[in-house]
């Protein structure tokens, strides 16, 4: 077991450096250089400052030279400084915001593994039933439908017109305010929408892949062993088929963490929730490089843990894996 | 063969649907300078935020622009969107997964190794990431969709290539002296057609949402050029007075999805039966 952890784990090496080279690259698209955002508007800036700011961010360097340099200060977690006026560091600025958005993030994939399983095993077993016609027409709509546009939808209906929940932030004005249990409760009405609406992408696929594992699973051997042998069909089902059927899940809770991440863009804007997904937008518009950068390092480096607890888990499960 | 993907596609109501989706809209959208009813760009700011009714079918937005008309002319960019950006996807799919997969080896081993690489980032961030150091123009939006979008399309046509590879007609035309450029475009990739052609269909209805997504978030289209995604900017901002401006273009898209996903799953099914899920 021991080996295989290692295993995996040396073979994230390579993928790391794979995406530290594509992210500087990605920062060299821009036409110019970073600095022009802070010296062009500034009459007072002189050529000889621009070259200092340049050679601050050794922008005179050969690139090579400069992704060394930059590769270095990333393995200590030194990101650099925002553009932004509070020119605060950007390893701070986004690890103030990473709590909520991960938090909302396992939430929401607690929600799409309690909703999905159970549909899909039931699709499965029922297959050809109107249970299961419904819900593949479900699932084929919630493939279809812009998550952005069900957010406005939800948020027209249960915030304006039934005035149910809360459109935007996490908490309300008053927050300071409440009593303890009224402020969790008040907490967790900022969560309904935005964990639904974040958990709901999620949903299809899932259900969808959990249904085809359910009906291959049926279809084996074992399946029609515990049967020929008189349990009954409950125990063959949840027991025998499902404990099977789960374990390809297991990898798909990594593979979705991309998905999650890059949705969490989309649902902390509209909702307003002050996470690292809002804090990317909000440096994309400003055009704040440094922030950017370092999201998108973030975002990739957590999608690589994401894998390798996926995989470590999967073999924790399944013997054949870390056997062979 | 033929007639047995035909028969059973024309006997599929997914894929007959799906296309009939399509189709429409191929139309709507080529047709656009003549069946949108007024001028997509027009302002009137005496008719702003009008409901539906029966001049403006859809209201009108902020600016007092009748959004049938919008929409109309938005699906036209959708459409250029989610196909230009799907063609750039599977030429560099279609190029690294037939590479990878013919010579295997190294060059194998390092296509996808970058495959893995590109597979770790979050594609939206990516998109968003190279958009911010880029103008957001209809073109930045296209290639940049296609150079996020490529890592299915290559594993699909590598997989293809290795089973192929071995067959009997490659080593018959290895035979007679055919070039490896000539035996992986002429004899090869043609037969990889059928799995990237669902591939392809998906992928145009991904790229429309994604096209959608950013130009909600006001970094795809630029207004005044209409796209289904900026009339929603539009609804966001008059959320409590105007529900007709987050309803109409959200249906839209949905329905357009909807259409080029049933069209993909049909074509899949029509091509081996045996693949259905």
């Amino acid at each position: 077991m021991i080996r295989y952890v290692a295993r995996r784990f040396l073979f994230m090496i390579p993928l790391f450096f794979g995406i530290t080279i594509i992210c500087f690259s990605v920062m060299h698209l821009a036409p110019g250089s970073p600095t022009d955002l802070q010296t062009e508007m500034n009459p007072r800036v002189t050529a000889e400052m621009k070259e200092r700011l340049r050679a601050m961010y050794d922008l005179d360097k050969p690139l090579h030279v400069q992704y060394g340099k930059w590769l270095g200060r990333l393995l200590v977690l030194d990101l650099g400084v925002s553009f932004s006026p509070d020119g605060r560091p950007v390893s701070a600025k986004i690890l103030e915001r990473l709590p909520i958005t991960v938090f909302l993030n396992m939430l929401s994939m607690v929600l799409i593994f309690l909703i999905a399983i159970p549909i899909g095993v039931l699709s499965a077993v029922r297959q050809g039933s109107t249970f299961d016609r419904v819900m593949s027409v479900v699932v084929f709509v919630g493939f279809a439908i812009p998550t952005f546009w069900l957010a406005l939808l939800l948020m027209i209906l249960f915030g304006l017109h039934l005035d149910w929940l809360p459109i935007s932030g996490i908490r309300s004005l008053n927050y300071e305010y409440l009593p303890p249990a009224a402020a969790f409760w008040d907490f967790l009405q900022h969560l309904i929408l935005p964990v639904s609406i974040a958990a709901f992408g999620g949903l299809a696929g899932l259900s969808r892949y959990m249904r085809s594992n359910m009906l291959e699973v049926i279809r084996q051997d074992y399946i029609t062993t515990a049967r020929a042998k008189g349990l009954p069909e409950r125990i063959v089902i949840y027991k025998h088929a499902l404990r099977n059927a789960m374990l390809p899940v297991i990898t798909l809770l990594g593979l979705s963490v991309p998905g999650l991440i890059g949705g969490s863009v989309i649902f902390e804007t509209i909702f307003s929730i002050p996470g690292m997904g809002q804090l990317f937008y909000m440096s994309v518009m400003a055009r704040d490089y440094p922030v950017v950068m370092g999201i998108l390092v973030i975002g990739a480096v957590l999608t690589l843990i994401g894998n390798l607890l996926a995989d470590v888990s999967y073999a924790l499960a399944d013997p054949r894996i870390r056997i062979s | 063969m033929k007639t047995d993907f035909w028969y059973r596609f024309s006997k599929n109501r997914l894929a007959v649907a799906g296309s009939a989706i399509v189709v429409l809209l191929f139309f709507v959208s080529l047709l656009a300078p003549w069946i949108a009813p007024f001028d997509p760009t027009a302002i009137d700011l005496k008719n702003i935020l009008q409901p539906p009714s029966a001049t403006h079918w859809f209201g009108t937005d902020q600016l007092g622009r009748d959004v049938m008309s919008r929409m109309i002319w938005g699906a036209q960019i959708s459409l250029k969107v989610g196909f230009v950006s799907t063609g750039i996807a599977i030429f560099i799919g279609a190029i690294l997964g037939s590479v990878a997969g013919y010579y295997g080896r190294w060059v194998d081993a390092v296509i996808m190794r970058f495959v893995d690489i590109m597979l770790c980032f979050p594609t939206f961030f990516l998109i968003l990431a190279v958009i911010a150091f880029l103008e957001p123009s209809i073109w930045n939006i296209m290639i940049i969709i296609g150079v996020t979008g490529w890592m299915g399309i290559t594993r699909l046509v590598r997989a293809d290539f290795i089973s192929l590879k071995e067959r009997d007609f490659v080593q018959a035309a290895r035979v007679i002296g055919a070039s490896d450029a000539r035996i992986i475009f002429i004899h090869v990739l043609p037969n990889c057609m059928a799995s990237v052609l669902v591939a392809a269909t998906l992928g145009v209805a991904g790229a429309i949402l994604t096209e959608s997504a950013l130009s909600f978030l006001g970094i795809g289209v630029q207004p005044p050029t209409p796209s289904w995604g900026n009339i929603l900017t539009a609804g966001k901002d008059n959320i409590d007075i105007a529900w007709w401006l987050s309803l109409y273009p959200g249906l839209a898209i949905l329905v357009t999805v909807l259409g080029y996903n049933m069209l993909g799953e049909g074509i899949r099914d029509s091509l081996d039966p045996r693949l259905r899920s």
